[in-house]
């Protein structure tokens, strides 16, 4: 089915699925370092893929408050599951990286040189969820009066191929973020996933240039109605939801709500939402020092509002109870990110709540605590 | 309020890497301070080096880490720059074990500085209590080197005791600028003669005019509550109130998140503040 019509930004078309995997080895021999999701230690966690078999083939995602299992479904679907507990962020801002490097001479430390190598990653199968949250980093990390030069070197040379969500988990609540499950834009290429092809929407040149002279064929009205209909479906299904409306201004007018103190009880403090949330940006950073202490390495690690530590100084400890550090995670993501960033902390992605062990689901909360106010 | 200026990383430098400082000399102050004098190992960036009143730097000890250490030093004094640092965690008790000639990595400066040229006109009442002194230091400085443009000011400054009152050696100093100091302790000894007292305690010995007078105050964040509680009790309206607040910083630029405070960044968009910025958290316990 090799069309000779040329493909433009915009289009959207058809492509067998078995092209995918022609298209994975495009993006390989274009230099990028291909990372999906795969199945791994029963679970589904983005690596180093190599081609189309190595996607989670078949497999559905059940998910809960404290709660995710991975099942075969029978069917031949790539991209039928919802992610894990990982997202593309570890890619863009790694867990962990050098900074620098320094060796003492003559008691003097000196930078050591060091190879500047900057990876080209293509992310395989972004969710609208993730990408508004990539979106959202790129704000915190590329300001206009200060620039993160690890992240913005592996920002820009991303290649983001990005996926609809058809089939939302149940700890889902993009749709009332107005964050999905459609991917809207400023994706490279993005994928619908039909019974046996997938539409093909090309979002930027590089897109374009990535898939010309692989076959495609039109999309077909029918094909283009049933990935309409699906989607409109997806956000149908949604159960969970987060009435947005004020939130920003009811979360910082409600700093001294007793929910908070409830939500303290049962929070662990174990700092598991903020390092699955795609959009936590804090990071600390540490001395890794040799024995002889004659050479240091700065390194750069996550770091949690949930942490003692984190807010830790001569003065004291700013924030000493748990119910305080949740109160500071929430209000940030719901009440002053729209301050700094000029949008909501949060995309409805569910990791929070999927990977929280005391099954703590943030939009209950605010319900409850909406609810209160309000009688 | 002074725009927060974010010195961006020079071009080669990598993340957070610092440039090179050596030890000049190192004054004693009091027990666990010591005011370290620094000065550039590249002379262009020493002639080049300028700060506000209020701002800080970021000192780095190669294994350890680095610290959030306010200037303290004359901000038209482009030879050396002070910190006053007391030792008291990991990174402040390397430096206690450095001695002159020994080098630190630099960067900065960072954050807000106080709003010298807004208080031009206007009387001043500094209130500062311990390790908040430093901060205000440069303040001092500017306003003896300009003191004509400036109505009545007074310093009140409590410790708790009077061996830990800083920079004891320069209040002669200051008061033959006119700058009227007062001093107070929270515990007195069989040789201290002056105020027994918190800061906060003794403002209804002042004649403080709410129109034209603006409070700055830093210290310990229980005496800046009390102090504002007093500068608005006496009708000092909350934009005339300027706060220097110390809150965890790793890395001087607004990025790292530690030192959040409700829509701030304490080290971007602080650490001074006017307070009617604050007023809607400031009373929030443990936010």
């Amino acid at each position: 089915m090799v069309n000779e019509q040329r493909l433009e930004v915009g289009s959207t078309i058809a492509i067998e699925k078995s092209v995918l995997d022609d298209l994975l080895k495009r993006l390989k021999e274009n230099g990028y370092q291909i990372v999906g999701p795969r199945v791994k230690n029963e679970t589904l966690v983005y690596e180093k893929i190599d081609e189309l078999n190595d996607l989670p083939h078949g497999y559905i995602t059940e998910q809960e408050a404290g709660y995710f299992r991975l099942h075969e479904a029978g069917h031949s679907r790539y991209f039928d599951f919802i992610p894990g507990a990982q997202s593309w962020k570890q890619f863009l801002f790694p867990p962990r990286v050098d900074l620098f490097k320094l060796q003492k001479t003559n008691n003097h430390w000196e930078k050591a040189s060091e190879e500047n190598q900057t990876v080209k990653y293509a992310f395989i199968g972004v969710r609208a969820c993730e990408l508004n949250a990539i979106l959202i980093q790129d704000k915190a990390f590329m300001r206009e009066d200060f620039t993160d030069p690890i992240y913005r070197s592996r920002r820009e040379r991303v290649f983001i191929l990005s996926v609809d969500c058809l089939h939302p988990a149940e700890t889902c609540f993009c749709a009332s973020m107005n964050t999905g499950p459609r991917v809207k834009d400023s994706f490279d290429l993005n994928l619908t996933e039909l019974d046996d092809v997938f539409l093909v929407k090309v979002g930027s040149e590089i897109g374009r240039n990535i898939l010309n002279g692989l076959p495609f064929e039109l999309a077909s009205s029918f094909m283009v109605s049933s990935a309409e209909r699906g989607l409109e479906n997806a956000a149908q299904q949604m159960k969970r939801e987060l009435n947005t409306d004020g939130l920003p201004e009811f979360i910082m007018a409600n700093l001294d709500h007793p929910q908070w103190q409830e939500i303290g009880q049962r929070c662990l403090s174990c700092a598991n939402c903020t390092q699955v949330c795609p959009t936590c940006f804090c990071w600390d950073v540490t001395d890794q020092v040799t024995l002889n202490n004659n050479e240091t390495r700065r390194e750069r690690v996550w770091d949690s509002c949930f942490n003692p530590g984190f807010s830790y100084q001569a003065g004291g400890n700013t924030r000493p109870s748990i119910q305080s550090r949740y109160r500071q995670w929430l209000s940030h993501k719901l009440g002053s990110w729209p301050q700094q960033y000029g949008t909501l902390g949060c995309v409805g992605c569910g990791r929070c709540i999927t990977w929280c062990p005391a099954k703590i689901d943030l939009t209950k909360e605010i319900s409850i605590m909406r609810e209160e106010a309000r009688s | 309020m002074i725009a927060p200026t974010i010195h961006s990383a020079h071009e080669t430098h990598q993340l957070l890497e610092p440039d090179w400082a050596e030890i000049i000399d190192i004054t004693h102050e009091i027990n666990d301070v010591s005011t370290y004098w620094l000065k550039f190992n590249d002379a262009n960036l020493q002639a080049n080096y300028s700060f506000q009143p209020g701002q800080f730097n970021m000192i780095y000890v190669p294994g350890f880490g680095e610290a959030a250490i306010s200037i303290c030093s004359n901000p038209n004094d482009h030879s050396l720059i002070g910190h006053s640092i007391r030792f008291v965690g990991n990174v402040t008790n390397a430096i206690k074990n450095l001695k002159a000639g020994d080098v630190v990595g630099l960067r900065g400066p960072f954050g807000t500085a106080w709003p010298m040229k807004e208080l031009e006109g206007k009387d001043i009442f500094i209130a500062c209590g311990g390790i908040g002194l430093p901060p205000l230091r440069p303040a001092l400085y500017h306003i003896m080197q300009n003191r004509e443009k400036f109505g009545k000011v007074t310093l009140l400054y409590g410790a708790r005791t009077s061996n830990d009152l800083m920079y004891t050696d320069e209040y002669d100093a200051w008061r033959a600028a006119d700058i009227d100091v007062q001093i107070t302790v929270d515990r007195g000894d069989s040789n201290w003669t002056g105020r027994v007292g918190v800061v906060p305690m003794w403002f209804y010995q002042f004649r403080i005019d709410s129109r034209k007078t603006s409070v700055l105050t830093c210290g310990p964040e229980i005496m800046i509550r009390f102090v504002i509680f007093e500068a608005l009790a006496r009708r000092i309206p909350t934009e005339n109130i300027f706060v220097s607040l110390e809150r965890n910083m790793k890395c001087g630029q607004g990025s790292c998140g530690h030192c959040q405070l409700g829509p701030y960044f304490v080290c971007k968009d602080g650490p001074v503040f006017r307070f009617d910025a604050l007023q809607p958290f400031f009373n929030v316990e443990e936010f």
